[in-house]
């Protein structure tokens, strides 16, 4: 076996010796042919019979069946599924005909409208909420054109037409031909026929949106090892890489043992990346290994100081108290200064939250394989955005976007860390230079310590009541960095307080943020929820009856608090040794509210939520199943996250580097019941991927309150700090 | 050189003694279905069978498995109709997928040991295999499914 020369080294610097790297590598070639994407959802067998192309979403062959294009990355919240679901709805379609593929990465074709431009970027739980409308009239479009082949055919007038699922029937002669049958000679038309909306279907003749049976498409698969994801896509001529990025978050490479590494076995070489180093090799325990032995000289970047928790307990609460402090308005209604003077009841409180880490099951991972001319190149990339993967990936390599393919792969998780694809945009370069196709993988101590956070911060909470109790001043300032990282979450139209400031007080380390599951919603929803309840407590009253009276709540608002308190029996007197908390949820247009049953280990400090129940309003449910796992999942992330997540940074090193000291739930953290339902709504779609998981936080420190008069104030709620609170 | 018996076939792979069976699997043998999460053995999403008793693949080198009968996800049932997998299937549990073929092989071996296990039989066992989606409950009513089928 060849081993390779090495392609840097300590005499020569930081530069790439691409010549080391060709002329080792004389004796491969290039693997000229793949077929297939690697990533298609079709099985073999219904590969090969050809069906035609009505538009860019649907093609219907003449045996029936229905290919409707996908455009929704698939990490497990279903939305590959409803999207298509909703355009089958308006079809017409035969479900059980419908095959899905996942629709190529083109936004201009495949991408929702937002902020003037097209996006396929499936964040901020948008999958279904904004692609509902379109699909829908995309699937009105295709079935008009099947009514108008048949219209002509039977030379009747298209009016005399009705569809049931894949079948066009003409009313007056009982004829009946299937979508196949017109498929095999209808063409679809330069341009398709206009839907408004009252071509649409009343939400009473809906057959698969809102159906309780339609099981998620992504399913069998993943039952059975097929399921692709881009760990698993293997092109000919593959090589291996691994990654070592810098301890210290955003340092760049200066130097490292080059020569001691490419004599390592099955080694190929290491490539230099912007903030990091790649090992090259024919196998991935080969780099694998290699990392280990791999030493780099750094140049230190910003965040070489930072140490997150005395910069929280200090840094950031005097940033919280200064009143000169640079300050960003974030929302504001009313006057909040004189209300808060002229209040009858003055509140106030500060909550804290640290850092988290996305622990998405599948370490950051990419394919990539240039063509043999060197002027396009291919990625496989399980993304949440398949259009910014294709850009960041055209960046790092100075291609136009046009010269990026991109496969779409199941992603292995996402929540928020795979809307960037920096680690495919590595994938290429590491590619590019070891002349072959590559596969990257993050190891997981590298996804960790490299990690992109949820920020850590720093909240204070001011608030008035007039001579009633009602409140009228509400003041949330938050410190952090990250500015939208921090601030999402923060305004509350569902209270309608007629005084409201938000703010931001802004700081920065130069440190990697990211959206996380809910972004800032989950420590906002908690800072503003155990201070809604802190202040219920101060009034003697209910905590969801002051809700109710005192803080101005919308109908919609309402309304899920009167549900989840019949749902929850509130009033119930609960088992020794239990508590009730409630907290409202609100995310990308949802909004839910919840409460949790727990106890609490007074010798220990632990806390194990059992019992769950939580309304939802969701507006028109697409996937009802689905729906309700993305929920379920959401309150079991909002569980683990609230009780033990935390990554915490010393000297500018993240101190955690995999599931030993980065706790994630497991099943025996489970609570045992989980009770979800929804509002009944025929209005649009909105968002439910991540309203589960912001209320917990909360709902359970509002619970230990109910239980022990104590106030947690900082999440995670570790054991240390649930003793600590206990004895304060 | 490991020879072994790989869902009912005989292989051979050249790969050394301690190369983790994990990577023997899926890049010497083109088995993706057993997952990398973390390669520590913390996460279980590699969990296959060894002479029936689920191991994790990330931990059990190659030269361990010699003459072993290995089982993978692949291998679990002839047309993915193992009772376990149906019942996956029934009560829709997974999400992103990615931890569940581990999930599956770790039930396997329950029920294999104890065909009607209670619900705090069916955490003990499985408290070793994370799913960052939390699709625990489901996992909990699918074995609960499976373990009532005949």
């Amino acid at each position: 076996m060849t081993v390779l020369r090495k392609m840097g080294s300590d005499k020569t610097g930081p530069e790439i010796s691409r010549r080391g790297f060709l002329a080792g590598s004389s004796g491969l070639t290039f693997a000229v042919v793949f077929a297939g994407t690697g990533a298609s959802l079709m099985g073999p067998a219904q590969a090969y019979a050809q069906p035609r192309a009505l538009s860019a979403w649907v093609a219907i062959g003449a045996d029936n069946r229905i290919v409707i294009q996908t455009p929704a990355a698939e990490m497990g919240q279903g939305s590959m599924t409803g999207v298509p679901l909703a355009l089958a709805e308006e079809l017409d379609a035969d479900w059980s005909k419908v095959t899905l593929d996942f629709a190529p990465s083109e936004a201009e074709t495949y991408g929702y409208n937002v902020r003037g431009s097209k996006s396929m970027a499936i964040v901020g739980s948008r999958a279904v909420q904004m692609y509902y409308n379109d699909v829908r009239i995309a699937g009105a479009q295709v079935r008009r054109v099947l009514l108008d082949a048949a219209a002509a055919k039977w030379k009747v007038p298209v009016s005399e037409l009705k569809t049931e699922p894949s079948v066009v029937i003409h009313g007056p002669s009982g004829r009946r031909m299937t979508y196949g049958q017109i498929a095999a000679f209808a063409t679809a038309p330069k341009v398709l026929p206009k839907i408004g909306k009252d071509d649409l279907k009343k939400p009473a003749q809906f057959r698969l949106i809102g159906n309780t049976r339609m099981q998620r498409r992504d399913i069998p698969a993943k039952v059975n090892g097929t399921a692709q994801f881009a760990m698993d896509v293997r092109v000919p001529g593959m090589v291996y890489a691994t990654t070592v990025h810098a301890p210290t978050v955003n340092a760049t490479p200066v130097s490292w043992n080059a020569d001691k590494v490419a004599g390592m076995k099955d080694i190929l070489g290491t490539v230099k990346l912007p903030k990091g180093v790649a090992i090259v090799g024919r196998t991935f325990e080969a780099v694998r290994a290699a990392r280990d032995q791999l030493e780099v000289k750094w140049k230190a970047g910003k965040s070489r100081t930072f140490d997150s928790e005395p910069e929280l307990e200090t840094a950031y609460a005097k940033v919280a108290m200064d009143p000169k402090a640079k300050t960003s308005k974030v929302a504001a209604r009313g006057d909040v200064k004189k209300a808060l003077a002229g209040g009858a009841k003055k509140f106030r409180a500060d909550f804290r939250a640290d850092f988290a880490y996305h622990a998405q099951m599948e370490p950051l991972n990419a394919v990539v394989r240039f063509s043999p001319d060197g002027k396009s190149v291919e990625v496989w990339d399980g993304t949440q955005s398949p259009d910014r993967c294709r850009e960041t990936v055209a960046k790092a390599i100075g291609f136009k976007v046009e010269q990026v393919t991109h496969h779409q792969c199941y992603l292995g998780g996402g929540f928020g860390r795979r809307s960037l694809a920096d680690y495919a945009a590595e994938a290429a370069l590491v590619a590019r230079e070891a002349m072959r196709p590559v596969k990257l993988i993050w190891t997981r101590e590298e996804d960790v310590a490299y990690g992109m956070f949820r920020p850590q911060n720093y909240q204070c909470m001011e608030a008035a009541m007039d001579s009633s109790g009602k409140v009228v001043a509400w003041e949330h300032c938050i410190v952090g960095d990250g500015r939208n990282l921090v601030t999402g979450g923060m305004k509350i139209p569902y209270y309608q307080i007629a005084n409201q400031l938000q703010e931001l007080r802004g700081t920065s380390h130069g440190l990697r943020l990211k959206h996380w599951r809910a972004v800032a919603h989950p420590f906002n929803i908690f800072a503003i929820e155990s201070f809604v309840d802190e202040m219920a407590a101060a009034e003697g009253m209910d905590p969801i009856e002051f809700r109710l009276k005192r803080m101005s709540p919308t109908p919609k608002l309402a309304k899920t608090f009167e549900m989840v308190r019949e749902m929850s029996e509130w009033s119930k007197k609960r088992p020794e040794g239990r508590a009730l908390g409630v907290s409202l949820s609100e995310r990308s247009g949802s909004l839910g509210a919840g409460v949790a049953e727990i106890s609490l280990d007074k010798s220990t400090g632990k806390i194990k939520v059992h019992k769950t129940w939580m309304a939802v309003d969701g507006g028109t449910i697409v996937l009802p199943d689905g729906a309700r796992a993305n929920i379920e999942s959401g309150i079991n992330w909002g569980i683990s996250s609230m009780l033990q997540e935390r990554v915490t940074i010393k000297k500018g090193v993240v101190e955690q580097s995999n599931f030993h000291d980065y706790n994630v739930m497991r099943m025996s953290d489970v609570p045992e019941e989980i009770h979800i339902e929804f509002v009944k709504s025929t209005g649009k779609p909105t968002g439910l991927g991540e309203i589960g998981n912001p209320w917990l936080g909360a709902a359970i420190a509002n619970a230990v309150f109910s239980m022990t008069g104590k106030r947690l104030r900082h999440v995670p709620f570790t054991p240390e700090r649930v003793l600590a609170a206990l004895k304060a | 050189m490991v020879a072994f018996t790989l869902n009912g076939k005989s292989v051979s792979v050249e790969a050394d003694d301690n190369t983790p069976l994990l990577w023997v699997l899926r890049d010497h043998l083109n088995l993706t279905g057993t997952k990398y999460g973390c390669g520590a053995g913390l996460c279980g999403a590699c969990t296959v069978h060894v002479n029936g008793a689920a191991v994790k693949a990330c931990q059990t080198e190659a030269a361990t498995i010699k003459g072993a009968k290995v089982v993978t996800i692949e291998g679990l049932s002839p047309k993915s109709n193992h009772k376990l997998q149906k019942a996956w299937i029934a009560e829709q549990v997974p999400q992103c997928g990615y931890c569940q073929s581990g999930q599956i092989m770790k039930a396997a071996e329950l029920l294999a040991r104890n065909p009607k296990p209670n619900r705090a039989q069916i955490v003990a066992h499985m408290d070793g295999n994370i799913c960052r989606c939390g699709t625990y409950n489901r996992i909990i009513a699918a074995i609960q499914r499976a373990s009532q089928e005949a």
